[in-house]
């Protein structure tokens, strides 16, 4: 970590290509809400308090240390942390479209279909690329097959992939590449429509190649998606995000517009992380 | 003698790598033969074991004219062997043969003898021992990888799952006598029967629409069945619970991701890429299905018994009928009848038809498991 940071510029200048995100704060109805939110693993408190509001049709990045809570606020948004043993919401609430994501009522298998999320460690299914993409239709009872058809070259199309593996659909998603294999699972995520996407690190495992068709593929989506991405690489939520979560020890130091983040923080902390002095 | 002379000499080494006759590399080399003889050991023991089975089992099986193969061997009934000199001819005959042999020649009087099992076939034996474990393994398979299912993806650890471990554990370690006897104990003289009318001489319990008379299932197919499926249980759940573990926790993240239930993820993206390692160990229990004597006299094995397992009046007394099998049939030839040069050829031929059917109840299991691999591989 220090060493990645070591090179690191003080000040992130966006490349000319990707339009630099909005100096203010966007304003539009936000789409999650977090309220005061306590999250536990067994008896260690992972999250202290948090509060933030995601607006729609963003990016927005969570950087920090390893450790600091970032893929653990991420993993509440869609609820896989209830796959983990002992784990459990002190006090707060998530809100998603205005509804407590953790009230008893919740059916997790909907609000799934409508949080999608993409890991650090690509996991395509070891079946063909097509069967990838029609695996969540499928899950949600269609069969038709031209609707099927229709939906696997629209989410291929959407992750940037369908030149590459139009003439091989029906051949294992294991032979692509890395790179590929990731936007597999992006095209696997978009391609149930949901809202909001969560990115768990997506690009750790990636060349720089892989990673800059990923972060061009996220500034196409988030036309249509919500996206929240958790990075280590700076860089990188300085290119593709427009607000910016600093997190610290789970707690959430900053959040603001990214370029507003990476040019004059109003935390100490911020900024010694920003500029490399820790972390 | 001649070494110590050596050494007590001193004569210079011819280099200075040359390897010195320490007490360690004279032990090490020691050590080194006592391991590779112990493996030997295994090779030796399996030469022997096959050898003598498939020399001798061969003059059984194998003839010198067309088609090579002692077809009635494998297609016909056991019949009691009937040996007799008559009209200057000698005669070693089964028993139908026997009776048309003494109808066309107006019931001479002769001097025969007679050896139970000794001509005829093994047939019923063959199918018995098939029945066996075709549904012994279908019901172990089917608790084993649904009980490994709820340990390694439902369960959220504690007690209970401890106490399960432990049961596992336990169950492996039972001697096979002892689930005979308890399979009799509980499928041949407890388990229960649906029937329209109360058995008054058993317990029973009315349901309504009709009674459950605990009369037993008798020495019957599904007695052996559930007996046996007992037995193999800890060897499929163990296996089955180490595949699921092989399979990449992504996967089942990947799907619940997407909207899966639990049950569609494990279905959809556990199980099959976890089937062809279950079926890998279960190899393990077909062999032990198939060749386990103890579990199967008490509960399923007849000695003799001439109607075929589908020959029945009512399609649910398959169910409910005991058959020959393989390995009862060595023990019965081998060691409940009077040993004689005729009944050789029946334990060698039984042994030499019954590894041959394991070894192919094996193969056909690793071949489906090579096609399930080739589809699912990450």
């Amino acid at each position: 970590m220090s060493s990645q940071l070591a090179d690191m510029p003080s000040k992130i200048v966006n490349p000319p290509s990707i339009q630099p995100a909005a100096d203010a704060l966007p304003t539009p109805t936000p789409m999650i809400v977090v309220d005061h939110l306590d999250f536990y693993y067994g008896k260690s408190k992972a999250l202290h308090a948090v509060n933030m509001n995601i607006a729609a049709k963003h990016v927005t990045a969570f950087i920090g240390p390893s450790g600091c809570g970032k893929s653990t606020l991420l993993r509440c948004f869609n609820r896989m942390n209830d796959l983990i043993e002992g784990t459990r919401i002190g006090a707060g609430e998530v809100r998603i479209q205005g509804v407590n994501i953790y009230d008893p009522t919740v059916d997790v298998i909907s609000l799934r279909r409508q949080v999608g999320m993409v890991f650090q460690k690509s996991n395509p299914f070891p079946k063909s690329i097509y069967q990838n993409i029609s695996y969540g239709l499928e899950l949600q009872g269609v069969k038709d097959k031209k609707r099927l058809d229709e939906v696997v070259e629209k989410s291929l199309r959407g992750a940037a992939l369908w030149d590459e593996v139009k003439d091989r659909l029906h051949s294992s998603a294991l032979g692509l590449s890395g790179g590929q294999q990731q936007r597999l699972c992006i095209a696997r995520a978009i391609a149930v429509e949901p809202a909001v996407i969560l990115m768990d690190e997506p690009c750790s495992a990636l060349d720089p190649i892989a990673t800059s068709k990923v972060e061009e593929l996220i500034q196409e989506l988030k036309k249509k998606f919500t996206i929240v991405i958790v990075t280590h690489s700076m860089q990188q939520a300085g290119r593709c995000s427009d607000m910016t979560a600093f997190f610290y020890l789970g707690k959430l130091i900053e959040m603001d517009a990214t370029q507003k983040i990476f040019t004059k923080p109003s935390q100490q902390q911020t900024e010694d992380y920003i500029t490399g002095r820790f972390g | 003698m001649a070494t110590q002379d050596v050494s007590n000499m001193e004569v210079p080494p011819p280099h200075p790598f040359m390897r010195p006759a320490t007490a360690a590399m004279r032990s090490e080399r020691r050590a080194f033969n006592v391991f590779r003889m112990a493996t030997y050991s295994v090779l030796l023991a399996a030469t022997a074991i096959f050898g003598v089975i498939f020399v001798k089992g061969a003059d059984t099986i194998f003839t010198r004219e067309f088609p090579f193969v002692n077809i009635a061997f494998l297609i016909e009934s056991p019949e009691t062997l009937h040996v007799f000199d008559h009209e200057g001819q000698h005669h070693e005959i089964g028993d139908r043969e026997f009776r048309k042999y003494m109808e066309a020649h107006a019931n001479p009087t002769i001097a025969e003898e007679t050896y139970v099992y000794s001509a005829g076939g093994i047939f019923p034996c063959i199918v018995g021992t098939f029945f066996l474990v075709v549904g012994s393994m279908a019901i172990a398979l089917f608790v084993g990888i649904s009980a490994a299912v709820f340990l390694n993806e439902y369960s959220r650890g504690g007690r209970m799952v401890e106490l399960l471990q432990l049961a596992i554990l336990n169950l492996a370690g039972v001697p096979s006598i002892v689930f005979g006897l308890f399979g009799f104990g509980l499928f041949v003289l407890f388990a229960p029967i649906f029937a329209s009318a109360p058995d008054p001489s058993h317990l029973y319990i009315p349901l309504g629409f009709g009674y459950l008379n605990f009369t037993g299932w008798g020495v019957s197919l599904i007695s052996g069945w559930f007996t046996l499926a007992f037995m193999v249980l800890p060897v499929v759940i163990t296996a089955s619970e180490e595949s699921l573990k092989a399979v990449p926790k992504g996967f089942r993240e990947g799907s619940l991701a997407l909207g899966a239930t639990q049950w569609e993820a494990i279905r959809t993206n556990v199980l099959p890429y976890a089937l062809p390692g279950i079926l890998t160990s279960s190899i393990l229990g077909i062999a032990r299905v198939a060749g386990e004597t103890a579990p199967i006299m008490f509960t399923a094995a007849y000695v003799v018994r001439d109607r075929l397992p589908w020959q029945v009046d009512h399609v649910l007394d398959v169910l409910f009928q005991g058959v020959m099998a393989l390995p009862y049939h060595i023990y019965v030839v081998s060691s409940k009848i009077p040993q004689n040069a005729y009944t050789e050829r029946v334990q060698f031929g039984t042994a030499f038809v019954f590894l041959g059917l394991v070894l192919g109840i094996a193969l056909s299991s690793v071949i489906l498991r090579n096609r399930l691999r080739a589809r699912y591989r990450w």
